[in-house]
């Protein structure tokens, strides 16, 4: 359903080849385009129109080179457009002068608080080496406070929990007691869910407030939001007076353009994102990824980021050059299928490359398959040294094509097509190497390879195989 | 009366919002002439209810039409005839429950994290209670801290035995266990309860298909209804949502939850055009009895209702 707005915008710019300047005219078409990504990604509709108004401000009078980069150009405006409004950098959480440091979560009904708290308190115990104590003040859902203590044990950080006879401003007054007496410097307060509109809970939350006196209140609140985020933002801030946001559950697929919204309304940042259900699964926002994921442009620096923490910097110069001297090996192969396999499932890597969208959809419902990878391990692992370094001698000998098959557990038709697809790929990659503008569809040539649904597997295509 | 019920549930709900649309299209929209500023509005309010860029085009255009053929002159001519656009494509939707001829009836219960399920079964549970009926609860999230204690609590209020095992087991065997109890207590429905997951989560989704096996393997004609549990105030990734969990776990039908904040749910127009799934139920608070049968006149109403069109 997502094209990239990449794609959308170079289409939209198509037709530009070769005039000067963009004029008000020309962009309509490409804002146009932009006001429909900020909407499919739940961007407020207020938000993405006046944000679409400054991009116009700012796009119309600009020079056009060529129209792939007019259409580059555009994006890099959005992107800087949208970092600005998400707040530039990356927002620290609060620091009480006297500790404790009281934290106090509040949302709607399932936003995800509780998994919050206990994220937040592993990540100052363990990242920032403090002493939080967890209070479970949701004295409403039924387990609530159960579910905190069972998590709080896991993380190893004490729950205060007077009960569920307890009314929430109380429990917070006491929370605070217990955390002086007991030395600890963060107090992190799980409130119940509740509606914004929910007058007697909000006012309940006031007189929490009021006891508690919060260094930070953080509005947690589901990446999947709609348009209803700017309601339940501005009754938040409005009612309670929020410092800033987790924005939970960003592991799915959604865009998370409640991101945006929350940070315009509030004016506060977003501090946190949950990304998965274990514990440490917290990470700091930080807002020109969020301005990427929003447009569909790709988290290209987390991918970098990933890709630094498992690939050794050494080992992939050294493949480079190889690579542009043919020297491709079925072991470099094999080492550079094991880094892949670190790094991630595939389909999650290529959503991360820009222009990738597309062709991630297509392998989704459809995902790479472990096996198959497993099967060309074993395949180079059957093979001798030599074997590896020159594929040829396997090529070449039926009698070592047997062995291998024999070794590894597959079929000779494996260990063939697997060369043939090596051979293919090694030739793609000399292509792909040199970056060209070939780039993505090699890219997904090569994924095309990888699931085995290789183009060359079509009768025809192999030149070699018809002569013979 | 239910729909009654429903209707004046969500009015009330949504009454509390500032900005009234419906007065606004009293008040400025009705002596305005149709042009586009006016469709500009409706379109903010469309989208603003959740409705998407797509679905909200699509209403549109074909409003425009309707409004040249029955020669529409002021504005706010347009809301009942946009009203009933949308009532007609949701009617469209099966809303009654599935049941079992004679026996066992299995529902299955899916969804993301935090969307509502486990409080939704105690509703349902109640329902089926309340009908006289025997009710068995499957305690199928395993993995949530609590979410087994959370079943049992909704267990005891709505008077529904809870199957269950240690946090950490196997989900498939729990639901398996429940189907042979259901069978020896001879009751007439069995809810299972399932982890919340996220629809990109393969690992996820292939234990949902497992449980999905082994309650097919055990009656072939069931589940006999597999709802969604939707959050009303998700956006637009709600349509992924609907779209894999209907190809996993073949979703019959939609419980659109937290209806009764200020959120509307719109996008469950997309979603009956595009998968053809039916909202069967909404929720409307935090009771055993906030469980409302689905109406689609009513929810086509409130959609346009308290939208916020106020700007800066």
């Amino acid at each position: 359903m997502f094209d990239t707005l990449t794609n959308r915008l170079q289409s939209a710019f198509q037709r530009l080849r070769g005039k000067g300047r963009l004029t008000e005219d020309d962009v309509k078409e490409a804002l146009r385009e932009i006001r429909r990504a900020l909407l499919e990604a739940d961007v407020n509709h207020a938000v993405a129109k006046e944000l679409t108004d400054r991009i116009r401000e700012r796009a119309v009078g600009q020079e056009i080179l060529q129209s792939l980069s007019a259409a580059q150009q555009v994006i890099k405006i959005v992107n800087d457009e949208l970092t600005a409004l998400m707040g530039g950098g990356q927002a620290k959480l609060a620091n009480a002068s006297k500790p404790p440091t009281v934290i106090l979560l509040v949302g709607l009904q399932g936003a995800g608080k509780t998994t919050a708290a206990t994220k937040l308190a592993r990540y100052l115990a363990l990242s920032e080496h403090r002493r939080p104590l967890l209070v479970a003040a949701d004295i409403y859902r039924p387990a609530a406070i159960q579910q905190l203590q069972v998590l709080g044990a896991q993380i190893d950080v004490p729950v205060f929990a007077p009960g569920s006879d307890v009314p929430p401003p109380e429990i917070a007054r006491r929370a605070l007691d217990e955390a002086r007496r007991g030395g600890y410097d963060y107090v992190l307060i799980d409130t119940a869910g509740r509606l914004h509109i929910d007058e007697e809970l909000m006012d309940e939350l006031r007189q929490v407030r009021a006891i508690a006196e919060p260094d930070e209140t953080l509005l947690v609140i589901d990446a999947m939001t709609g348009q209803d985020a700017v309601n339940v933002a501005k009754q938040f801030h409005e009612q309670i007076g929020v410092t800033g946001a987790i924005l939970t559950k960003l592991d799915g697929d959604t865009r998370g353009g409640a991101a945006l919204t929350v940070r315009h309304v509030t004016g506060c940042p977003v501090k946190f994102v949950g990304i998965g259900e274990k514990p440490d699964a917290l990470e700091p926002f930080h807002p020109d990824r969020m301005a990427s994921r929003i447009l569909g442009m790709g988290d290209v620096l987390t991918l970098i980021e990933k890709a630094q923490a498992t690939i050794n910097e050494d080992d992939a110069r050294a493949l480079e050059a190889k690579l542009r001297r043919n020297e491709f090996t079925l072991e470099d192969f094999l080492t550079q299928l094991q880094q892949m396999r670190k790094l991630g499932p595939l389909d999650q890597l290529l959503g991360m490359i820009p222009g990738m969208g597309k062709l991630n959809k297509n392998l989704q419902g459809n995902s790479v398959d472990e096996g198959q990878f497993r099967k060309i391990e074993a395949i180079i692992l059957s093979m001798s040294v030599k074997e590896r370094k020159n594929p040829e001698l396997v090529m070449k000998s039926s009698g070592r094509r047997v062995r291998i098959a024999k070794g590894s557990g597959t079929e000779v038709r494996d260990v063939n097509q697997l060369l043939r697809r090596f051979d293919e790929m090694r030739k793609l990659m000399k292509q792909f190497s040199g970056m060209g503008k070939n780039s993505a569809r090699a890219l997904s040539n090569l994924a095309g390879q990888v699931k085995g649904r290789s183009t060359f597997g079509h009768p025809g295509s192999g030149k070699g195989k018809r002569r013979r | 009366m239910r729909v009654m019920g429903f209707f004046d549930r969500l009015k009330e709900g949504l009454a509390k919002t500032r900005t009234v649309f419906t007065e606004r299209v009293g008040g400025v929209l009705s002596r305005r002439k149709i042009d586009d500023s006016v469709y500009e509005e409706l379109e903010d309010a469309l989208l603003s209810a959740d409705v998407g860029v797509g679905t909200t085009q699509y209403l549109l255009d074909r409003l425009a039409r309707e409004a040249r053929r029955q020669k529409l002159a002021t504005a706010d001519q347009l809301i009942p005839v946009l009203q009933s656009l949308v009532n007609e494509i949701l009617d469209q939707g099966e809303t009654e429950l599935h049941l079992a001829s004679q026996g066992l009836t299995v529902i299955l219960v899916v969804g993301v994290n935090g969307a509502g399920k486990t409080t939704t079964i105690g509703k349902l549970a109640h329902r089926f209670r309340q009908e006289g009926k025997r009710v068995i609860l499957a305690a199928g999230d395993t993995f949530r801290a609590a979410a087994i204690e959370q079943l049992c609590v909704w267990g005891e209020r709505s008077g529904a035995h809870v199957v269950k095992q240690n946090t950490g087991s196997d989900p498939a065997a729990v639901i398996f266990d429940a189907i042979q109890a259901a069978r020896a207590r001879k009751a007439d429905v069995l809810i299972c309860d399932t982890a919340g997951r996220l629809q990109n989560k393969t690992h996820l989704m292939a234990e949902l298909e497992k449980m999905y096996r082994v309650i097919v393997r055990e009656i072939p004609e069931a589940p006999h209804e597999t709802l969604l549990v939707l959050d009303a105030t998700t956006g637009q990734n709600a349509i992924v949502q609907a779209k894999l969990f209907k190809e996993i776990a073949h979703v019959t039908g939609i419980v659109l939850t937290k209806l009764d904040g200020t959120a509307k749910g719109g996008v469950v127009i997309a979603i009956f055009q595009e998968l053809g799934l039916p909202v069967k139920w909404v929720t409307v608070g935090e009771h055993l009895g906030d469980l409302e049968p689905f109406s689609a006149s009513a929810f086509s109403a409130a959609l346009f209702d308290g939208a916020d069109v106020s700007r800066s």
